[in-house]
C-alpha cells in the first residue's frame, strides 16, 4: 500500500509499504477514506519530537471502513463498519479508562519503558508519532491497523459526509476539552493563542459553552479571518500589542480564561527578545520547548484564572514565570485529548447541525500530493489552514 | 529491494517495500554539507588553534582563532537546522570575517605567505557555495505583503452563530435553575 513515511527532518515521502496485518485478536484493520495533516505532525517533520525512526507512518487523524476483525475484537466491530479512529488507542479496561482519562491509558503504549524513562510514567499508546508512545504506524495510508479496536474507535453514521466527521479523530475534541478545562462561565472572557485548527476548534467550543467574549491571537489574516467569522474578536500580534489589546477588551482585568492552542514552536520574532533566546537554545539543545505563549498567558490572565494548553509541549521550558502564576492563584489544566470522553456529544452536535467542524479544510488531495503539502501546510503558502489527504 | 529502517520495524508492521521521492532538493544537500563542513572547521580551530596559526605564520592570534571556531560551530548547527538559511547567511558573513583576518596576514615578512594565500583562495570558493546555498534555500513562506485568501464565511455554524450563542446562553440558564 502507499503511505506517508517519515525519514528525517523536513524529509516525509510516499512510500510502498507492506499492508498492515492483525497482530493480536483484538486488532481491526481499516481501509482509510479520509486522513489530515495536524499541527503537531509538523513537530515530527521538524524532527523537535524525539523518539523518531526512519521507516515510520505518519499520521493520526484517520477514518475509514473496517475491512477486518481480529477474534477478540467481540462483535464490538464488524467488517463494513464506518469508523472514525481516535488518536489515543485505549484498551477501555484499566483504571485511567475507567475514569475517562483515555489520553494516559495504561495499557496501550507498548514502548511503556521508554515513556516510564522520560516522562516518569507512561501514557497512551499514539498513532503515528514518536515510539514514545508507542510507534505505532500512523493513518497518512491507505490501510491502518487499529490496535485495541475493540475499545479504540467512535462508530459513526452513513449519511454525513467524511469531512463532518474526520476531526473527532483529535483536533475537535481537543479544541473542545481545552474549552471544557476552562469551566466557562457566562460572564468570562476567552483568549485562545493560535489560530490554527486546534486554535478554530477551540474559539467555536468556547462560543457553545457559552463565554461572553472570545478573543482569538495570531497573525496570518487567513486564520484570523476564519476566527473572526466563528465569533471571535481577533488581535494581530505583529501589528498589536497583546498585552494592551486584552486589557482594553477586558476593561483591564485580563481574561479570565486562556487557552495556549500554540505549543513549543512558537513565532521567533525580533521583537519578542525572548522568542529569539528560546529558539537559540532549542538550536544548541539546552531547551526543547518554546514556551513563549505560556509566559505572556501567565502574564495577562486575570488572577484566580484558568490556563489551558492543548498546544503540544515535548520536553523542557525555561524561565517560566513561577512567581506571577503562584501569586494571582491560577490554575493550569493541559494533556493529550481523552478523545473518547467527548464523541458521542460533539458526534451527537455534528449530526444535529449545531456545528460542521468542516469549515477548517482548505486543502484536500490525493495522498501521494501529502509530501508537498508539509511543506504548504509548515510554510502557510496558499492561505493553508487544514489539509485533508484521500487514499 | 533492501531498506535500513525496516531492521527495526516491529515484527508485523508495515516495511517499507519501494521508498518514494524525497522532496529534499541538490540544494538542500549542499546546506547540509556546508552545515557539517562548519562544525569540522570549527571544532579544528577551536582545539587547535595553534595548528591553525602556525600553518599561516600568524602566529599569537590563537585567541581569535577559537573565537572563529565557536562562529563557525554556530553557523554549523544553524545551517543543519530548519533555519538553515539563516545559518547559511551567517556562514556567508563568517567567509567575510576570514577574509579579513587572512588578509591581515599577508605581510611580505611572513614566511607562509604562500598558505595564507591559498587559504584565502580556498574562503573565496567556500563564500560562493555558501552564498549558492543561502539563494537557494530562503524560505518559501509568502511575503508578508502576498494577497490572501479570506475565509470570512466559514463560521462553523450551520444555524448561525447567533442561534449558537442563544442556544449555550439556554444551557446556562437550565443549569443555574436546577442548581
Ligand atoms: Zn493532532
Ligand atoms: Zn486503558
Amino acid at each position: 500500500m502507499k503511505a506517508l513515511v517519515w525519514h528525517g527532518k523536513e524529509d516525509i515521502r510516499c512510500d510502498t509499504v507492506t499492508d498492515p496485518e492483525i497482530q493480536d485478536p483484538r486488532d481491526a484493520i481499516i481501509k482509510v477514506t479520509s486522513c489530515a495533516i495536524c499541527g503537531s505532525d509538523l513537530h515530527l517533520f521538524h524532527n523537535y519530537i524525539p523518539g523518531m525512526l526512519p521507516g515510520d507512518i505518519m499520521g493520526h487523524e484517520t477514518m475509514g471502513e473496517v475491512v477486518e476483525v481480529g477474534s477478540g475484537v467481540d462483535g464490538k466491530l464488524k467488517k463494513g463498519d464506518r469508523i472514525v479512529v481516535p488518536f489515543t488507542i485505549i484498551c477501555g479496561e484499566c483504571d485511567q479508562c475507567k475514569r475517562g482519562n483515555f489520553s494516559v491509558c495504561e495499557t496501550t503504549n507498548r514502548k511503556r519503558h521508554l515513556a516510564e524513562k522520560v516522562f516518569g510514567h507512561s501514557c497512551a499508546g499514539l498513532f503515528g508519532y514518536t515510539h514514545l508512545t508507542g510507534g505505532y504506524p500512523g493513518g497518512q495510508a491507505e490501510y491502518l491497523r487499529v490496535p485495541f479496536a475493540d475499545a479504540t474507535h467512535i462508530k459513526v453514521p452513513a449519511g454525513i459526509p467524511d469531512e463532518q466527521l474526520l476531526f473527532l479523530s483529535d483536533i475537535f475534541p481537543t479544541g473542545w476539552q481545552a474549552a471544557v478545562q476552562c469551566d466557562i462561565e457566562p460572564t468570562d472572557t476567552v483568549a485562545i493563542w493560535g489560530c490554527g485548527p486546534v486554535g478554530q476548534m477551540a474559539i467555536r467550543s468556547a462560543i457553545l459553552l457559552g463565554a461572553n467574549q472570545v478573543i482569538a491571537i495570531d497573525c496570518l489574516p487567513e486564520r484570523l479571518s476564519m476566527a473572526e467569522a466563528g465569533g471571535a474578536t481577533t488581535i494581530n500580534f505583529e501589528s498589536e500589542s497583546v498585552l494592551e489589546r486584552l486589557k482594553e477588551l477586558t476593561d483591564g482585568r485580563g481574561p479570565e480564561k486562556c487557552i495556549d492552542c500554540v505549543g513549543m514552536e512558537s513565532h521567533v520574532m525580533a521583537s519578542l527578545p525572548d522568542t529569539l533566546l528560546d529558539r537559540a537554545k532549542q538550536m544548541m539543545m539546552v531547551e526543547s520547548d518554546r514556551p513563549h505563549v505560556l509566559r505572556e498567558m501567565i502574564y495577562v490572565c486575570r488572577p484566580g484564572g484558568i490556563i489551558s494548553v492543548p498546544g503540544v509541549y515535548s520536553g523542557f521550558s525555561d524561565m517560566l514565570p513561577m512567581g506571577a502564576f503562584m501569586n494571582k492563584g491560577l490554575t493550569m489544566r493541559t494533556g493529550q485529548t481523552h478523545v473518547n470522553r467527548w464523541t458521542d456529544d460533539l458526534l451527537r452536535r455534528i449530526e444535529e447541525g449545531e456545528i460542521d467542524p468542516s469549515f477548517v479544510i482548505t486543502h484536500t488531495v490525493p495522498l501521494s500530493q501529502g509530501p508537498e503539502m508539509y511543506q504548504v501546510f509548515r510554510d502557510k503558502r496558499d492561505s493553508c489552514v487544514k489539509v485533508v489527504l484521500r487514499p | 529491494m533492501f531498506h535500513f529502517s525496516n531492521i527495526v520495524r516491529t515484527k508485523g508492521d508495515p516495511k517499507i517495500v519501494a521508498g518514494g521521492p524525497s522532496l529534499k532538493r541538490p540544494e538542500d544537500q549542499l546546506a547540509r554539507a556546508l552545515g557539517w563542513f562548519s562544525i569540522g572547521l570549527g571544532v579544528v580551530e577551536f582545539f587547535a588553534p595553534r595548528r591553525v596559526t602556525e600553518t599561516l605564520g600568524m602566529e599569537g592570534h590563537e585567541t581569535l582563532v577559537r573565537a572563529f571556531g565557536v562562529r563557525e560551530i554556530m553557523a554549523g548547527i544553524m545551517s543543519l537546522s530548519v533555519d538553515k538559511n539563516a545559518g547559511l547567511w551567517a556562514r556567508v558573513g563568517g567567509d567575510g570575517l576570514d577574509a579579513a583576518a587572512l588578509l591581515s596576514g599577508l605581510t611580505a615578512d611572513n614566511p607562509k605567505k604562500g598558505n595564507i594565500a591559498l587559504a584565502l583562495l580556498m574562503v573565496g570558493g567556500i563564500a560562493m557555495l555558501d552564498y549558492r546555498a543561502a539563494q537557494d534555500t530562503k524560505p518559501r513562506r509568502p511575503p508578508r505583503d502576498a494577497r490572501r485568501k479570506l475565509y470570512p464565511n466559514r463560521s462553523g455554524f450551520p444555524k448561525g452563530i447567533e442561534s449558537a450563542r442563544t442556544a449555550a446562553k439556554q444551557i446556562a440558564a437550565h443549569a443555574a435553575g436546577r442548581t
